[in-house]
């Protein structure tokens, strides 16, 4: 069975002026580690929203656990747990005060599902009598995670956990969501930090409220439609425009120390006409090498439609 | 004299006995693009703060284009342009009005404001949209007009906290392109980001751990003396040393 099932969801706002999700369709396996991957304002927020009951759909339905949004909303709310991308636990109540309200709120208490948060609960334990508005970060994420876990949840909804977040402290995030993904339980989580998807098992790339493309991360980067090379100099913004102005070229994007090179011809000799062409303009150190896309080098194919 | 943008000496700030920021010194030369990096809480924000003139040192020195950060904090407002993602631009006004505004503010005169405007909307190929609510356009076409009203008065120094979080790949990459567009007009640009290829777009990069400046150098450098692959690595292996607890 999914634990989580979208079909032909449709969602706008403003009198229909906004298109926030549009026919989107796509399941969640039970004890998957599912990742919703898009920039701000792709809708992601939307379809946690919805899936959590709290927004209805223009068209389409859905299930979270077996149960349908629209007629069984109330199952679902006592079954998932629910981190919004905004810190929304009480600021007033402390630390402890809000992990027993959550508990008590699902007629649960700590004691019974302490395992379960146990390894993050002790991170921010020093702290248990201080006043959830006056933590760090961090902390706070940290404790809305404990809340979102109290009762045992079957399936987890985790909004832009990571957004702000440093790159170690991201990285321990993970760590923690692979564990709990090893108690069994279903996690979508969304972000917008490509380099995420690949700690995922399988992931949507969303944009705009379209889905580009549902499978593993594998998959997707194994079907990047054409050759990509990796190409390096002296002078890297000058390569750049340089690259652009090459009549070949049909994307070139920086990444990182690297700039990415597509072409518009699939001939394997316009790696060394790109080569000679950049030589001639004086560029130094040029070091050009296929290599396998990224996440990020799929996903900018798929939001282009104007390179096929 | 005029060749660094940025000049800092054991610049410090406690509050109680709390050192946020703990003896850092560095300098930025004018048009370069420095990136300013650290995990949470390692006190970015707050040596952010004392240099644009937002809060005073508890002790160090330091300059920003050339005047004191104690004495003359009002002359650096005047001289910096600043933008992060959480505030930029005001969302009930429209493009044309948040151009005017922030250029007022900036002391420009009408004459050249509206000149300034004109171009500036035509640039970003936003004429279509020039009267629209700020609030209606998609964040990354926010972040670049951002961006862009952030040197209207065409300031020697640009802050920008963070400027590209959460935006989508492509934009993320056109951002950059401006970045590099004004660095090359001689503004310096000093810049945050939490991701660790952009690290790479910078001239040089500094990274804070627990309020000091642990490393300072080229991406290349940096990657030679960690012995690393990418700056994630690099990253990674300085700011996992902190002690302090993620902010």
């Amino acid at each position: 069975m999914s634990a989580v099932t979208l079909h032909q969801i449709t969602k706008t706002y403003d009198k229909g002026k906004l298109l926030a999700a549009s026919d989107i369709s796509f399941d969640v396996k039970e004890g998957e580690l599912f990742g919703l991957i898009g920039p701000d304002g792709a809708g992601k927020s939307t379809l946690f929203r919805i899936l959590t009951t709290l927004l209805l759909p223009d068209r389409g339905s859905a299930t979270v656990a077996g149960f349908d949004t629209q007629t069984d909303f109330k199952k679902i709310r006592g079954c998932v747990g629910y981190m919004p991308g905004r810190f929304s636990l009480y600021p007033d109540l402390t630390v402890e005060e809000n992990l027993h309200f959550f508990a008590s709120l699902f007629g649960t208490t700590i004691e019974a599902n302490y395992a379960l948060i146990k390894d993050i609960y002790e991170q921010i334990e020093p702290f248990a009598k201080r006043r959830a508005g006056k933590l760090s970060g961090g902390m706070k994420q940290k404790l809305a995670l404990c809340c979102a876990l109290i009762h045992k949840p079957v399936v987890l909804f985790l909004d832009e956990p990571t957004t702000g977040v440093d790159a170690v402290s991201r990285k321990e995030f993970w760590e923690m969501l692979k564990r709990l993904k090893r108690q069994g339980i279903t996690i979508l989580v969304s972000t917008a930090y490509m380099d995420e998807a690949n700690l995922c098992e399988r992931i949507a790339l969303i944009q705009e409220g379209k889905i580009l493309s549902v499978d593993t991360p594998d998959h997707i980067v194994n079907a990047y439609p054409r050759a990509l090379y990796a190409v390096k100099a002296t002078q890297m913004h000058q390569l750049l425009k340089d690259i652009r102005e090459y009549p070949g070229t049909l994307s070139c994007y920086s990444f990182g120390d690297y700039l990415h090179v597509s072409f518009k011809d699939i001939d394997e000799q316009e790696k060394t006409r790109l080569e000679k062409w950049l030589g001639e303009k004086g560029h130094k150190n040029l070091e050009i090498k296929k290599i396998p896309a990224s996440i990020e080098d799929s996903f900018i194919q798929l939001m282009n439609p104007n390179s096929p | 004299m005029n060749d660094q943008a940025i000049v800092c000496k054991n610049l410090t700030k406690e509050f109680g006995g709390f050192t946020a920021v703990n003896k850092i010194s560095f300098e930025v030369r004018s048009g370069e693009i420095f990136g300013f990096l650290g995990a949470n809480g390692a006190g970015k924000t707050t040596a952010m703060r004392m240099l644009c003139g937002l809060s005073y040192p508890s002790g160090g020195e330091a300059t920003v284009a050339g005047y004191n950060v104690y004495k003359e904090q009002e002359s650096i407002k005047k001289n910096i342009g600043y933008m992060s993602q959480k505030f930029s631009l005001y969302e009930d006004l429209t493009i044309s009005e948040n151009i005017q505004f922030y250029g007022g503010i900036y002391g420009l005169p009408d004459k050249e404001l509206k000149q300034k405007s004109d171009e500036l909307i035509s640039k970003l190929g936003l004429e279509k949209e020039a009267k629209k609510l700020v609030g209606e356009l998609p964040l990354g076409w926010k972040q670049k007009l951002a961006f862009s009203v952030a040197i209207v008065h065409r300031p020697k120094i640009v802050f920008l906290d963070e400027p590209t979080g959460g935006v989508d790949p492509v934009t993320r990459r056109q951002f950059w392109d401006l970045i590099y567009e004004a660095s090359e007009t001689g503004i310096t640009i000093f810049v945050t980001t939490h991701y660790m290829d952009e690290a790479e777009y910078c001239n040089r990069i500094s990274i804070m751990v627990d309020g000091r400046i642990d490393a300072l150098d080229t991406p290349a450098n940096l990657k030679q003396r960690f012995s690393a692959k990418s700056m994630d690595e690099v990253f990674y292996a300085l700011a996992r040393g902190a002690k302090r607890t993620a902010d």
